[in-house]
């Protein structure tokens, strides 16, 4: 696995492999979202408590899950980074942060808007919101170490330690309200054995949940590719390349 | 593995479980703290770790179910009362239960209903009596289409916390 696995550790190798996986992935969630949302926000049966307000449901939990996976996929990638000394390992962390931040911000904001009508209220200190806000917090202290320091290898250094130490805050999220009495709900998906949804309704949530899933992955590899490129400006390959793109452009 | 990586490796390993081990203890310590809300029964007899009961006149939030036939309107405010006994599943009411009064004076949730799950903000005064100033609607985690639903309560006598209309 390691002599298939090497090359990749050569940023020009996973500049190249990004690009080549990027059109597949978007291909793919544009037409699972496109199936999903409109199958989940029109044809999907309405909740027999909730109604139609339960729709939100097919946007918050994706949204939810994929900000928390993209943290440990972040704090995994940190801590092979920081083992093993990956270059572009602070590349990815620095890809996958605001990412990761804008889905646990749209988690939250959804969530606001479904716990007015239902709950009665938009916010409420209980364990699984405040651990979500947590979870934005570190995303932003992930983001700002990124941009603090001049030296960019020093700086995926300390945002990669952070990544590391907030992934403790992971399992509490998925474990709030199994812990501790809240007012959040317990979860759904994770759920086996009981019905805790309907099939018809569980179908369009997978291919939103993939969806979503394949769109993040489509925007990981565009800003990845930028990272490598910004950090690796100076390289013969990066200038190579930025030379046949202005000398394509002139040629129109 | 070369010794300087199986170094790194090993401190940010017992870094990691560092601070898994003092959050784990951090949040044992504040457990009673982070629960959002008393159960009926616990205000009747104390917390269920420790054993530690609200006092009279203490601001709290009460959570549980509410019990069937026990909803009484003001026929011309909104005052409303309505007992709450404590959340289980499946969902059961017996009469030697536990269940606390809460006084409301407002404008109710949609998910209001008998055997919905609410969670109450208010005093508590004596004879177990709460006087709420606010009152939110917990639902479960179940999501099923009305059909299903009408039927599931056919079969079983209910499911969830919508059960008994």
């Amino acid at each position: 696995m390691w002599k298939w696995l090497h090359p990749y550790a050569n940023p020009e190798t996973s500049y190249q492999l990004a690009g080549r996986l990027q059109p597949w992935f978007t291909g793919l969630s544009a037409v699972l979202l496109l199936i999903g949302l409109v199958w989940a926000l029109a044809f999907a049966p309405a909740d027999y408590q909730q109604g139609d307000s339960f729709r939100i449901f097919y946007i918050h939990v994706p949204a939810a899950i994929l900000s928390m996976g993209l943290y440990t996929s972040m704090a995994i990638i940190a801590f092979t980074g920081l083992v093993w000394q990956l270059k572009l390992a602070d590349a990815s962390t620095a890809a996958l942060a605001p990412i990761g931040a804008v889905f646990t911000a749209i988690a939250l904001f959804t969530g606001a808007a479904w716990g007015k009508p239902m709950w009665g209220t938009w916010w409420i200190w209980d364990a699984r919101l405040t651990s979500e806000l947590i979870l934005l917090f570190l995303y932003l202290g992930v983001i700002a170490l990124h941009n603090a320091f001049e030296d960019k290898a020093l700086a995926g250094k300390a945002a990669g330690i952070l990544a590391i130490v907030g992934v403790v805050n992971v399992p509490i999220i998925h474990y709030s309200v199994e812990w501790w009495n809240t007012l959040h709900q317990g979860a759904t998906v994770t759920k086996f054995g009981r019905p805790a949804m309907a099939p018809e309704m569980y179908w369009p949530f997978l291919l939103c949940l993939f969806g979503f899933a394949f769109m993040t992955a489509a925007i990981v590899c565009m800003r990845f590719r930028t990272e490598v490129l910004a950090r690796n400006a100076m390289r013969p390959w990066v200038r190579a390349l930025a030379l046949q793109a202005s000398e394509s452009q002139e040629a129109k | 593995m070369n010794p300087r990586r199986k170094k790194r490796l090993t401190i940010i390993t017992s870094v990691i479980s560092g601070v898994a081990i003092v959050a784990g203890l951090v949040l044992y310590a504040l457990s009673q703290n982070i629960d959002l809300f008393y159960m009926p029964s616990e205000v009747h007899s104390g917390k269920q770790d420790t054993g530690v009961k609200a006092q009279v006149g203490q601001r709290l939030r009460i959570g549980g179910l509410v019990v069937p036939g026990s909803i009484e309107r003001d026929a011309d405010s909104l005052k409303v009362s309505f007992k709450l006994a404590d959340m289980k599943t499946p969902i059961s009411f017996s009469d030697d239960e536990p269940t606390v009064t809460v006084k409301y004076d407002g404008i109710l949730p949609d998910l209001f209903r008998e055997g919905q799950g609410i969670v109450a903000n208010g005093t508590l005064t004596n004879g177990n009596i709460i006087n709420a100033s606010e009152v939110l609607a917990k639902h479960d985690e179940n999501y099923m289409p009305k059909e299903l639903a009408d039927s599931a309560k056919e079969k079983h006598g209910g499911g969830g916390y919508g059960s008994g209309k």
